[in-house]
């Protein structure tokens, strides 16, 4: 397993996306409100870029007219076809969808604790104090 | 026991209306020159519309009840008849007109039908040109429990998924009522998608547009799941188009739920629970293996519920199936899928 950056912490505000290459796998990875979340930058319905979406809020309705919109800024909308994610997850909310998107884990490291890989001199001598984003894969 | 759900009795005219009519609709009507309301959908000399061996002599088939059994119950061996007039009172304009029409069409099934042979069943009709006294006249007729079923045409003025027509499918579920749609038009739009056909052919053929375009309204507008306990009768639509219809609408909701986002369902799901088609017109391909394979892509056996669609021009004899279908399946079509369709049969003999 290998420890892969992301990008700096202060680099990737709230409302950003990344996207990276891992084992050469396109992955894209968002922060919402100072939470990552990463998924294979592959919508698994028919290949579009989920990187290229729009993240949207959770639009439900418990009968018609009825809207409910919630989790705003949790939703990836693909753009080929439109169909959501929950970013969290991955899971799809439409039954028609039956494919799942694959989820990355993603979490927050010190920055110090960075002592392997192709980006450690750069950016640690620099910037000591700072985190990283990391993706273990 | 074997039900058939689409029975035609004939209206001979418009003073056949008259009995069940206020005076002043029936003066209304002899000053008006009102006497017949015959509609394009079913021309009295389109060979479609009377089997040959069902056409009088003169006027029209099956307008009385002791016709309708010899000719339709009886040979077939049903036990029941639904009956669903298709005296046009759905293309007359006006609110009180129409309502009129509509309540002298009912009390003439109940009178010349319904009261006569207790084999007998019949829907309500309705029309929508003001839904309150649409509502008015439902309440009015499901105090007899042989009214099964309120019925629509397939071609409305709007589509029956939008909201002004909730209140019919209310009063619907407040009476243990199905809710049917026939073939034909209220002849507020043209019958086609693109605009006016030149033939009958074309007419009749596009029907199952307008069912289709009904069934994804339905669904769109979250109607099965508003009224999750109501069960939609397509009559004469044919249900060959079913399975491609589903498909369609299953590839563009994924993609577009968010637009819809009641429907919980897939469509293939609601089709199951809660859409029912009658047999007859059986517009499929005439190798029998190809037509039990359409019957595979409807998803469910339960789906089908028997008709002759008397007196139309649908098949000859006294059999309306297909070879392919097996006594298993009749024996769903014909009873245990009606009886599960029409709440007000439970319990008939």
């Amino acid at each position: 397993m290998t420890r892969h950056i992301v990008a700096a912490v202060a680099d990737f505000p709230p409302g950003t996306r990344r996207t990276v290459t891992i084992n050469d796998r396109a992955v894209v990875v968002f922060n919402v409100d100072g939470a990552y979340y990463g998924l294979f930058d592959r919508c698994p319905h028919n290949g579009g870029s989920l990187a290229q979406g729009v993240l949207t809020g959770l639009l439900q309705a418990s009968e018609p007219g009825a809207y409910s919109y919630t989790r705003e800024g949790e939703i990836i909308r693909c753009p080929w076809h439109g169909w959501e994610f929950d970013i969290r997850t991955g899971q799809s909310f439409c039954r028609a969808v039956r494919a799942k998107a694959r989820p990355f884990a993603v979490k927050v490291e010190p920055g110090s604790d960075i002592v392997e890989g192709p980006y450690k001199a750069e950016t640690i001598e620099v910037r000591v104090e700072d985190s990283y984003v990391v993706i273990d894969a | 026991m074997q039900i058939d759900c689409d029975i035609h009795p004939g209206v001979p005219d418009t003073a056949a209306l008259f009995p069940y009519m206020p005076a002043h609709w029936r003066d209304t009507s002899v000053m008006r020159g009102i006497d017949d309301l015959q509609s394009a959908n079913y021309p009295d000399t389109t060979p479609l519309t009377v089997r040959p061996d069902w056409r009088p002599a003169r006027g029209r088939p099956g307008t009385d009840a002791a016709t309708v059994a010899a000719q339709c119950l009886d040979p077939f061996g049903s036990d029941i008849g639904i009956l669903n007039p298709l005296f046009g009172v759905q293309t007359l304009y006006g609110d009180d007109l129409a309502a009129a029409y509509a309540s002298a069409l009912n009390g003439w099934t109940r009178g010349e039908f319904l009261d006569r042979d207790s084999r007998f069943r019949a829907s309500i009709i309705v029309s929508l040109e003001n839904i309150e006294m649409a509502v008015a006249e439902i309440d009015r007729c499901a105090v007899d429990p042989s009214f099964v079923q309120v019925m629509l045409l397939a071609g409305t003025s709007r589509p029956l998924g939008r909201r002004q027509y909730w209140p019919i499918y209310e009063a619907c579920v407040r009476h243990g009522l199905s809710l049917a749609i026939h073939a034909g038009q209220e002849f507020r739009n043209a019958p086609t998608a693109l605009g006016w056909p030149s033939y009958y052919l074309e007419d009749y053929t596009a029907n199952a547009q307008a069912f289709q375009y009904q069934l994804t309204s339905l669904f769109c507008e979250g109607v099965f799941e508003k009224f999750p306990t109501l069960t939609f009768i397509m009559l004469e639509s044919g249900w060959t188009w079913v399975p491609a219809l589903l498909w369609r609408i299953a590839k563009y909701w994924g993609g577009l739920r968010f637009e819809v986002p009641w429907t919980n369902r897939s469509p293939e799901e609601i089709v199951r629970d809660q859409l029912r088609f009658s047999l007859t017109p059986v517009d499929g391909p005439a190798d029998g293996d190809q037509l039990r394979r359409v019957l595979d892509h409807l998803g469910s056996d339960r789906v089908l519920l028997f008709s002759t669609d008397y007196p139309h021009n649908q098949f000859d004899g006294a059999d309306p199936f297909p070879d392919v279908f097996d006594p298993a399946l009749r024996q769903i079509i014909s009873s245990d899928a009606p009886l599960a369709a029409y709440p007000r049969l439970g319990g008939a003999p």
